[in-house]
């Protein structure tokens, strides 16, 4: 069974959400990135998104817009993120989704990226320019090597979008909790449970909550409506904040963070 | 005289057989939506408002009003007879774009997507701006229709375009600096599609090329073509003909699609497109999409894009900030692989070059876009019979481009 699908089902099991942090591949450096997934699956995270820098991400808050920056001026390409993962792979199981545009998807050929993709051991994307419309392609070639394909359900969908979209997604659905780009916000927008409740109508499939979501107490509440939570620019600011100590004091500040994170989306504390 | 909207697509529909974009918004394989979730509702929303607005001859008596009455519609198609005689070779006209109310074809698009923003019920105009051209004449429409209006502009081109920048302050709108990657078009660019992933439920995003994800290249092209219309029925007056070439300058390549279009299925008339050649081919110094580029998506669309083996988008440059953009047009990608246009590019020099000349011989100083067509037109004129006619699109007004030209030439103003 993919690593996704076996994740949500243990949890499921446990009544538990999943924490899921984004983190970019190369910032500070692809071996603090490295480390960094190494310690979040420590501090008990579920599931890693790792976001592969693009030039142009429409979708993104300058917070991550400049870690992507940060990589790529590093000369971060998508061959040494693949060798990235296949690294952590001797150390964790844990599932690990990538965050790709589609512009290097395309660049790259779908079949060639799920295949490489998932030989390094990624276990699914989130592409978050490409609308189920265009997506034919890449659900195809995902299929056929059981790399999933997990589609975005944001505050504007249209019911009748959003029939379209559980039908197409695969491992989760990613329910955006703000209509706007990634970043840090103070609260969590109105109307996000009654949201989730009209997508579980519609399917099975476990949602996660992402966009804005920073502090452990927004993630506590997050855990309470979502299947997962997922938190981004807040950890890609606090990795900004330590990435000029050394990776000891990086790895173990951000570590921490996510810790707490991780224990308020599962309402431990 | 003005024909509608409405006409010109029908008359595509039946000759060409297949109408493009198809109803996904492709032109062949270019073209597309490749956007986030979120703004997928409003490009609905915008392409079903959009084609009922096509149909209503309300919609296109009001943009016809407008353009007439406001933008000065038509614009001239004027022989250039110095410019024809000095190069001695084809018949050269100029339609006159730069004549236009604000100076460049850009409020052509404007007064239809502000019309169009204001049936959607929208309160808020955002619009992103190279050359400023299309951000004055963004800013022109929601002056005059009072609404507010943000306008996302590189913080390169503020500095090369500071005469547009004041204007469009003057006029009301928020002037809003970009400081992220090359602080040009492209992430004016971005910024503006950020805004519009917060806003899109009170803002309309008046994009200012054949640019960005359907409907867009569809729609700025149908709002563009009157250029065409109205070259082929002054052609027709002046010379009994159709012309035998038509040279346009392309960045997002609006311009040029616009005074194409209505040609595409008169054969005999050869489509020229001229990209900016910059410093010379190397990369980061030039930004001829059509004729450097690869297949590649950027800005919600798939289409020639400058950009390395990875899928980044690359840096580019040209002396003309309103060319200072790694992708084209999806449709224009289309018409090079079917060979219907062919694209070509000239150096920063050439146009500046050209710049003096129509400027000495015709006593029109033309935007520096415009000036690539005319730099093109320099070296190929000469090469071919007398007897043949060549129309050039002006695209603007180079006003906007004393203090660059200048600079170059190492005036101080
Ligand atoms: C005068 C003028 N011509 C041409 C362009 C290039 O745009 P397009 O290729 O869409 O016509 C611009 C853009 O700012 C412009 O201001």
């Amino acid at each position: 069974m993919n690593r996704i699908d076996a994740k949500f089902n243990e949890l499921r099991e446990r009544n538990e959400s999943a924490f899921i942090p984004f983190i970019t591949a190369g910032d500070p450096s692809l071996d603090a990135t490295r480390k960094l997934i190494v310690e979040f699956y420590r501090k008990g995270s579920d599931m890693i998104e790792l976001g592969v820098p693009y030039s142009d991400p429409i979708a993104d808050g300058p917070v991550i817009q400049s870690s992507y920056y940060r990589a790529l001026s590093g000369g971060v390409k998508l061959s040494d993120i693949l060798e990235l993962v296949r690294d952590v792979r001797k150390k964790t199981e844990i599932p690990i989704v990538s965050m790709i545009s589609q512009s290097i998807l395309f660049k790259n050929g779908c079949d060639n990226f799920v295949k490489s993709a998932v030989k390094a051991g990624f276990d699914g994307a989130t592409i978050p320019d490409l609308p189920v419309e265009e997506a034919e392609e890449i659900m195809e070639a995902g299929k056929k090597e059981g790399f999933k394909i997990i589609c975005f359900i944001a505050p504007t969908t249209t019911s009748h979008r959003m029939e379209l979209i559980v039908k197409k997604s695969q491992g989760f659905l990613y329910y955006i909790s703000v209509v706007g780009i990634t970043g840090v916000r103070s609260e969590l927008s109105a109307g996000i449970t009654e949201n989730i409740q009209n997508i579980k109508k519609l399917t099975n499939l476990p949602v996660a909550l992402g966009f804005g979501i920073s502090t452990p107490e927004q993630a506590r509440m997050a855990g309470k409506v979502a299947d997962g939570v997922i938190v981004g620019s807040a950890i890609m600011r606090e990795i900004e904040k330590y990435s000029s100590q050394g990776d000891d004091v990086l790895v173990d500040k951000v570590g921490k963070f996510v810790g707490k994170l991780v224990n308020s989306t599962k309402n431990r504390n | 005289m003005l024909t509608t909207i409405v006409k010109d697509t029908r008359l595509k529909e039946k000759t060409c057989k297949q109408f493009l974009p198809d109803k996904s918004g492709h032109f062949g394989k270019y073209g597309g939506k490749f956007v986030p979730e979120t703004l997928m509702p409003a490009l609905e929303q915008l392409e079903k408002e959009y084609l009922k607005a096509k149909e209503d001859p309300k919609f296109n008596e009001e943009l016809k009003y407008y353009l007439e009455q406001y933008v000065g519609r038509p614009s001239p198609l004027y022989y250039a007879k110095r410019l024809t005689e000095k190069l001695s070779g084809a018949k050269i006209y100029l339609k006159r774009e730069d004549l236009n109310h604000t100076g460049a074809h850009k409020i052509n698009n404007t007064m239809g997507q502000v019309l169009l923003a204001i049936r959607m019920g929208k309160e808020r105009i955002i619009a992103e701006t190279g050359a400023g051209q299309h951000g004055v004449a963004t800013a022109t429409a929601a002056a005059m229709f009072g609404m507010s209006c943000d306008v996302y502009m590189g913080e390169e081109d503020i500095r090369r375009q500071s005469l547009n920048v004041f204007k469009m302050k003057l006029l009301g709108t928020n002037v809003i600096p970009v400081k992220t990657g090359s602080r040009t078009l492209k992430d004016a660019t971005n910024e503006a599609l950020r805004d519009w992933m917060s806003s899109v439920m009170n803002t309309h995003y008046i994009i200012g090329s054949v640019v960005g994800p359907h409907p867009y290249p569809m729609m700025v092209r149908d709002f563009q073509i009157v250029i065409g219309q109205e070259v082929k029925e002054q052609m027709q007056k002046a010379e009994g003909q159709l012309p035998d070439y038509i040279i346009a300058c392309v960045g997002g390549g609006s311009n040029a699609i616009g005074v194409f279009y209505p040609f595409i299925e008169d054969e005999d008339v050869k489509l020229i497109g001229v990209e900016a050649g910059g410093l010379g081919f190397d990369v980061g110094q030039h930004a001829a999409s059509l004729s450097r580029g690869e297949k590649g998506i950027l800005h919600g669309s798939l289409s020639y894009v400058l950009q390395d083996d990875d899928g980044q988008t690359s840096q580019v440059h040209s002396i003309s900030a309103g060319l200072d953009y790694p992708g084209v047009g999806p449709e224009h990608s289309y018409l090079k692989d079917t060979g219907r246009a062919e694209y070509v590019s000239v150096t920063d020099d050439e146009a500046v070059d050209a710049f003096n000349l129509c400027t000495r011989l015709e006593g029109i100083i033309p935007a520096l876009e415009a000036s690539h067509a005319i730099a093109y037109t320099v070296k190929f004129a000469p090469t071919i019979d007398k007897d043949k006619i060549i129309v050039i699109n002006i695209s603007g007004s180079g006003d906007k481009d004393s203090f660059e030209v200048a600079k170059k030439m190492g005036i101080e103003l």
